[in-house]
């Protein structure tokens, strides 16, 4: 049997990989990318939890499917606004986005 | 070793790995498409969880939808970054270093517990049980008519973000 | 079927036809008034089925009442319930008040000219010339809203969830009386819409900030607001009714019930506080019976029977102040409202005065423990009041319509401009001339006979002789003046050319009339004294009492009083006298011209002026409060007080503190700013070093955040490790 650790450091291990590009990407798109990684982590961790708990409640998977609907909606409106601040600044670096600045 | 702890171990590697060229890749497409991969593997993952409800939705949802819609923007954007800029931002280092010290905090608190777990042998019904648990009042029928108006609010937003304004055109 | 769930429901359809009106539908007026009018037909189907399976279990049905509460408010460890109840008194409530507003609303469709093209010279905020009303929709939304307050309050099982529809329907009749806002006169002396508005809303206001003192007094003293949870709770009923209040003469429980009544004095029109309803006349006619027929003002008296058990002190005997003054108020009223009403002339002032004539008759029977006679001509007054109100809207409408064939200007509501009615609209007449004769309680046939007849039976019995014979003189005024409002407007000759060309109204108008008409008859035979000789036999020995009375509990019930003779006589007399006389004075030798003396006046001469001028209480108030109130606020706060005093010693003391500061100024530069100067600077330095934190990069910002988890996580760890 594969134990519950696997599963659990399988996902800090993607999850960190995508906080990672989060963190280093340049490209706002491939920043979109790597925070869908960190959501899929967590899926895989809730599902974990469901399998090696009481099977009976559904919760884990309940929420997993709501980080699905989540991560839907957060992509739909990040890519917006991608393509919209695209559209107005020719530029989809993340850096180059400074207006907030001192 | 067993068998399914190997075919674990293999899926688990082929995950991480595409995973890290997602992160690393110069070319976005070929990110794009390698994450792809990844989210498939993580639908594998799910099978080996006898989750295969889950594993449907992930590629249905993730793949299907999430994945086409990046591809759809990486195309869209491809022209202002070209392979030969650089990927990453001038503090890569220190978010790899940020990235490594949490995983090793998640790596020690992982280890630090004690699982006494053992799957359950039945996981029959889950299909049925999670969708009674979705329309139930007494289970997540509010969280679940939240995320639909979450859903309905993004599709809402994404278009008044994305269209093009009057003066523009 | 479900009868608790349907108590529930009975408020309901007004509110979401209200909302459904104001928000949805309002741009088309069929539309509107479809939903309103089935709304209220919905909720009338829903309360008679409740009310009458709740009559259909008989006396059981007091042992299980309908009545379910949701928790609403936490407070501290219990709840604030609210809920719904049926006991025997709302029962009848629900029988006649959802009646009158199905009647009231389809009245409307006619009264606001449905059917006709707006006019343009139509403003929106004055009554239409000829076309539809502008605000026809809007109309419509306040209306419901109003009968959703009405079904709440007599649904609601508690006093707050009461007071809540109380409030909503004075909200309600400030917009109602006020919706012809735009509406100017060229005589001052008549007030305008949106006056007597502000009045009623202020008056009653008066009336509910001690209504609202009597409910946190109960609360306080009961822990509860649930009728049912106080007054069939028998040893907090013993505590109410025993311990001495904050104000020595009261127990606790008459104390309460002497605010409450308060409140009803406001909102029922009871001398001292009745001068909003006349004015309130100024609204459009279904207003005016909506407001004094079928809702408001019963909800007044609704609200004092409620509270009986407290009122009467537990139903004991003996002295108790709250009841004299309650049945003071009510006789004084009732004579008060009977006399004034003589001498107006405008048909609506008429019935306004004769409706705080007649709650005056009910506070009275209240006020002598008259129960079950109080409720029932609550009950029969609302049918016979809502026809006379409907019934003059009738004949202003028709004489309206003359004005306009003829373009004549005249008052279309003075008596003096109308006459010989009779043949131009019989509907009208003849239903009129039912609720007349229920008004003045013409014998036997009637049901406003019955009721009245209950009352001064109670007062005989119980040996309150002033209070009889007070109220005999109130109930022969009663039928004079109703039969010498009968005699202007339908007998005689038209005295002006639009009276001439009056014609019948369409069915919606009249209608409601016939309905109402029959009910004016014949809800009065329920109520018959169980020993009256015959008749007492035949209408099944007065079941309407026996229901009604369950209302209290079992200790409290007032005794049954004999059959007697003597107060059936007299009311008798006193209808039938008052109604002859009447008919020989202005029916016989009608008036020939608008312009001759009231045969009447010539009589009474400078009475007749006093009681024209409604014994000059609006003079007296406004020069008892009003007056003084702006006199201290403009002469003696403001220019005195504020002006002289205050500004003058402000002056005085600013001239000193600008010398003493112009001297520490100079100190002040030196030895206290700089200090915080130095920190300022200080400040300021660190945010300039500070501020490259802020790059405005998403990333960076991401960065710090995840470091500080990080962060937060190591510590953790170590902490817990």
């Amino acid at each position: 049997m594969i134990p519950l650790e696997w599963y659990l450091i399988l996902s800090a291990v993607i999850f960190c990989i995508g906080l990672y590009g989060v963190l280093a990407r340049r490209n706002a798109i491939a920043i979109m990318m790597c925070l869908e990684l960190m959501m899929t982590s967590i899926t895989i961790n809730l599902v974990a939890f469901w399998r090696y708990g009481n099977v009976i409640d559904l919760s884990g998977q309940v929420f997993a499917v709501i980080v699905f609907a989540v991560a839907a909606a957060e992509a739909t409106v990040g890519l917006a606004l991608a393509i919209s601040i695209y559209r107005n600044r020719d530029t989809i670096v993340a850096n180059d986005l400074n207006l907030l600045k001192w | 070793m067993t068998g399914p702890q190997i075919a674990f171990l293999i899926i688990s590697a082929l995950t991480v790995a595409s995973a890290l060229l997602v992160v690393t890749g110069r070319n976005l497409v070929r990110s794009a498409l390698w994450l792809v991969v990844t989210l498939f593997m993580v639908a594998a993952v799910f099978t080996t969880l006898e989750a295969n409800f889950m594993a449907v939705v992930q590629i249905v949802v993730y793949i299907g939808a999430i994945a086409i819609l990046i591809l759809f923007a990486v195309m869209l954007t491809r022209k202002v970054m070209n392979e030969t800029q650089p990927q990453t931002n001038s503090n890569w280092w220190m978010g790899a270093i940020v990235s490594g010290v949490i995983f090793v905090g998640i790596l020690l608190m992982i280890l630090s517990v004690d699982m006494p777990m053992r799957p359950a042998d039945d996981v029959s019904g889950q299909i049925v049980g999670l969708g009674n648990a979705f329309v139930s009042p007494d289970a997540f029928i509010l969280p679940f008519e939240v995320a639909s108006v979450l859903l309905i609010a993004a599709l809402i937003g994404g278009i008044a973000i994305a269209m093009p304004r009057e003066e523009e055109s | 079927m479900n009868l608790t769930l349907l108590t529930w429901l009975i408020p309901v359809p007004p509110l979401i036809s209200f909302l459904l009106i104001v928000l949805v539908v309002n741009r088309s007026k069929a539309l509107s008034h479809t939903v309103a009018l089935t709304s209220v037909i919905i909720s009338w189907i829903m309360s008679w089925i409740v009310a009458f399976s709740a009559i259909a279990q008989g006396h059981h049905y007091n042992e299980h009442p309908i009545h379910d509460h949701v928790h609403w408010l936490p407070t501290g460890d219990t709840f604030l319930n609210m809920g719904v109840a049926v006991d025997n008194l709302s029962a009848v409530l629900l029988v006649f008040v959802p009646l009158c507003i199905v009647a009231i609303f389809l009245y409307s469709v006619g009264y606001s000219n449905f059917g006709k093209h707006l006019d343009d010279h139509d403003l929106p905020g004055s009554p239409p010339h000829h076309g539809i009303e502008p605000l026809y929709s809007r109309f419509f939304a306040y209306l419901s809203l109003f009968a959703g307050a009405m079904l709440t309050l007599v649904v609601a099982d508690n006093m707050l969830l009461m007071f809540m529809g109380w409030e909503v329907m004075g909200l309600c009749s400030y917009l109602l009386i006020g919706f012809w806002y735009g509406r100017e006169y060229d005589n001052p002396k008549q007030t305008p819409p949106r006056i007597a508005a502000i009045k009623a809303f202020m008056t009653t206001r008066v009336a509910d900030v001690f209504m609202l003192l009597g409910i946190a007094y109960l609360y306080a003293e009961a822990g509860t607001l649930n009728f049912r949870d106080i007054f069939f709770n028998e040893d907090l009923m013993y505590t109410l009714t025993h311990e001495p209040a904050v104000i020595g003469a009261f127990t606790i429980a008459q104390l309460i019930g002497l605010l409450i009544f308060i409140g009803t004095v406001g909102k029922s029109a009871q001398f001292p506080l009745h001068v909003w309803l006349p004015d309130a006349m100024e609204g459009p006619t279904p207003v005016s019976a909506m407001i004094h027929a079928a809702a408001m003002v019963s909800a007044g008296i609704y609200s004092t029977l409620r509270v009986f058990p407290l009122i009467s002190n537990g139903g004991g005997h003996g002295a108790n102040l709250t009841m004299d003054i309650i049945t003071f108020i009510g006789a004084f009223t009732a004579l008060f409202g009977a006399t004034i009403a003589v001498a107006q002339y405008d048909v609506k002032k008429v019935l306004a005065y004769s409706t705080i004539s007649q709650l005056g008759f009910m506070v009275a029977a209240i006020g002598m423990s008259a129960y079950v006679a109080a409720t029932f001509h609550l009950m029969t007054h609302a049918f016979f009041k809502a026809l006379l109100f409907m019934g003059s809207g009738s004949i202003i409408h028709g004489v309206e319509h003359g004005m306009h064939d003829v373009h004549e200007h005249i008052d279309p509501q003075d008596m003096r401009n109308m006459g010989g009615l009779r043949h131009k609209m019989p509907t009208t007449f003849w239903t009129f001339l039912i609720g007349g004769f229920a008004l003045s309680g013409f014998p036997f046939v009637t049901a406003g006979f019955w009721s009245k007849d209950e009352i001064l039976g109670d007062a005989w019995y119980n040996g309150h002789y002033i209070v009889f014979t007070v109220l005999c003189i109130a109930a022969f005024l009663t039928a004079f003046y109703t039969m010498r409002q009968i005699s202007l407007t339908f007998f005689g000759k038209p005295r002006t050319e639009s009276a001439a060309h009056a014609h019948e109204n369409v069915w919606t108008i009249t209608l409601p009339l016939v309905v109402l008409s029959f009910f004016a008859i014949f809800a009065g035979f329920v109520g018959v004294h169980a020993k009256f000789p015959v008749l007492g036999e035949l209408f099944g020995k007065n079941p309407f009492g026996h229901w009604v009375e369950l209302a209290l509990p079992e200790a409290m019930i007032p005794a049954h009083f004999p059959f007697d003779w003597f107060p059936v006589i007299m009311s008798i007399v006193v209808g039938v006298g008052g109604l002859t006389l009447g008919y020989l004075i202005y029916g016989r030798n009608p008036m020939q011209s608008a312009d001759d003396v009231d045969p009447v006046k010539r009589l009474l001469g400078p009475i007749w002026t006093m009681l024209e001028n409604k014994y000059y209480v609006d003079e007296f108030y406004y020069a008892a409060f009003i007056k003084p109130a702006h006199w201290i606020g403009e002469t003696l706060t403001f220019k005195i007080i504020d002006r002289g005093i205050i500004d003058g010693v402000i002056h005085f003391v600013a001239s000193f503190f600008w010398k003493a500061g112009e001297g520490s100024a100079a100190v002040e530069q030196v030895a206290i700013d700089a200090p915080p100067d130095r920190m300022a600077d200080g400040v300021r330095w660190t945010g300039d070093a500070m501020k490259y934190v802020q790059t405005g990069r998403i990333q960076n910002y991401l960065m710090y955040t995840v470091i500080a988890i990080a962060a937060i996580g190591l510590m953790f760890g170590f902490l817990l490790a």
